[in-house]
């Protein structure tokens, strides 16, 4: 896949990796990817809720060594 | 900064039916999984994530000067959004601490009366899972029913009511919480008893929980009789203490039944879930008072934050009771059931003893409602 950015939110508690992946967002273009890598559990739901709301496409998840990762499509 | 609650303070105004108004902070969908309810509680839901550009989505919905206790799923959210909402002018903000996550955990202790020859029998009220565990005590000793996994409110009710306890029970394997039996047995020196038919894949020694069987607590003749009433588990039994009290298990609820399907044996168990509820229920007085090990809906809970009920009133309005037809209850029973509780098989692993989660995984496997009912 083809990755514009990544944003390291692992060790974060809710609510700082969607305020980060918010943060970040803000700098890409559309159609831009943006990884974001996470522990917190919570982070899954809240960031593919939050990507819908905001009209983004989360692309894909992973769950490896109990680090989440998020491909999100910038819409 | 914004204020906190403790979920302690927040159980004395739901269960004291004080008004209070709750933002929730989580995401949709585990917002309409599972929320705070009970008492004259009001729940307002609003992702935290929409509120990052500003707090338009809940300005209107509640004055800058009223009580709001803001509310997520681990503590961290909700004081956030509490913090947002003080910039923005609101001044009587409380973020719940420990969250959901905390909220599931509290055990709300209840007197529900007192024993003929003395003694006690008290409801632990788990308003976050809407599990219901049984204290009773009667001359210094103690049996506790159904024990929750936090034992440490067991525990420091047995010392501040300077009782010893002498036995748990579970009265049946459960599958939405993980019981507390076995280690706050462990711990108090007690026995623990468990019905053997839900036992027969346990690694651990227990006490086989039997019809015929009787429990001494205390020196008085308080006795808990178990009775085999199969149904949700092969193995559920119902217990009658004190010729008062009728312990259904998950059996029969206040306005609900037991399902059948969490062992995965719906069509196997549904005979004996009749049985027990349309023959073996009717032949006892209908002056005992019910008292379930769970609740479902935020109105079981009586006035004084307790959920029980008459017998012989069950028999005339709990709906699942009221199914003539055999057939259509097992239809009732057997399709259409609710989801089935987080991570219950699980549950039902580490109850046998098979596996033995870490602390935080175990809290994690108990998250959610218990969904052990069919409504009728």
């Amino acid at each position: 896949m083809d990755v514009t950015k990544i944003l390291d939110a692992k060790g974060l508690a809710c609510p700082m990796p969607i305020v980060k992946t918010k943060k970040a967002m803000n700098d890409l273009n559309s159609g831009d990817v943006l990884e974001v890598q996470a522990t917190d559990k919570g982070a899954k739901s809240d960031l593919a809720a939050w990507a819908k709301s905001g009209g983004h496409e989360l692309l894909k998840d992973t769950e490896e060594d109990d680090v989440l990762k998020f491909w999100i499509k910038k819409g | 900064m914004a204020k906190t609650i403790t979920t302690n303070e927040l159980a004395k105004k739901v269960v004291n039916h004080e008004e209070t108004l709750i933002l929730d902070v989580r995401n949709t969908d585990e917002f309409d999984n599972w929320k705070i309810e009970g008492g004259k509680v009001e729940v307002i839901n609003e992702p935290y994530f929409n509120l990052l550009e500003g707090i338009e989505p809940v300005e209107g919905k509640f004055n800058k000067d009223q009580e709001v206790i803001v509310v997520c799923a681990k503590g961290g959210s909700s004081e956030f959004v509490a913090d947002l909402l003080e910039e923005s002018g609101y001044s009587n903000l409380y973020s719940l601490e420990g969250g959901m996550k905390a909220w599931s955990e509290h055990l709300e202790p209840v007197k529900i009366g007192d024993l003929k020859d003395g003694g006690s029998l008290y409801q632990f009220v788990r308003l976050g899972k809407g599990c219901l565990s049984y204290f009773i005590e009667s001359n210094g000793e103690a049996a506790v029913v159904d024990v929750n996994r936090m034992i440490e409110n067991y525990e420091g009710f047995a010392a501040e009511n300077g009782v010893k306890i002498k036995h748990t029970l579970d009265t049946h394997l459960h599958a939405d919480h993980i019981s507390g039996g076995r280690q706050l047995a462990e711990k108090a020196g007690a026995t623990y008893h468990l019905p053997p038919k839900d036992a027969e894949e346990v690694t651990f020694d227990y006490s086989p929980l039997e019809e015929g069987n009787y429990i001494t607590v205390g020196n008085t003749t308080i006795t808990v009789q178990p009775i085999y009433s199969p149904g949700h588990t092969i193995g559920s039994t119902s217990l009658i203490i004190d010729n008062q009290f009728l312990l259904t298990g998950d059996i029969l609820f206040v306005k609900s039944i037991g399902r059948p399907d969490l062992a995965g044996k719906a069509e196997d168990w549904v005979g004996d879930l009749r049985n027990t509820l349309y023959s073996r229920y009717k032949e006892l007085s209908e002056n005992l008072i019910v008292l379930p090990a769970h609740y479902s809906f935020a109105e079981e809970l009586g006035n004084d934050g307790s959920v029980s009920a008459r017998l012989g009133d069950l028999y005339n309005k709990n709906e699942g009771l009221q199914v003539e037809d055999e057939n259509a209850f097992r239809k009732m029973v057997t399709e259409n059931l609710p989801p089935q509780p987080n991570a219950y098989q699980e549950i039902r692993e580490t109850n046998m003893g098979k596996v033995n989660p870490e602390n935080e995984k175990q809290r994690e496997m108990e998250t959610g409602p218990n969904r052990c009912a069919v409504q009728g």
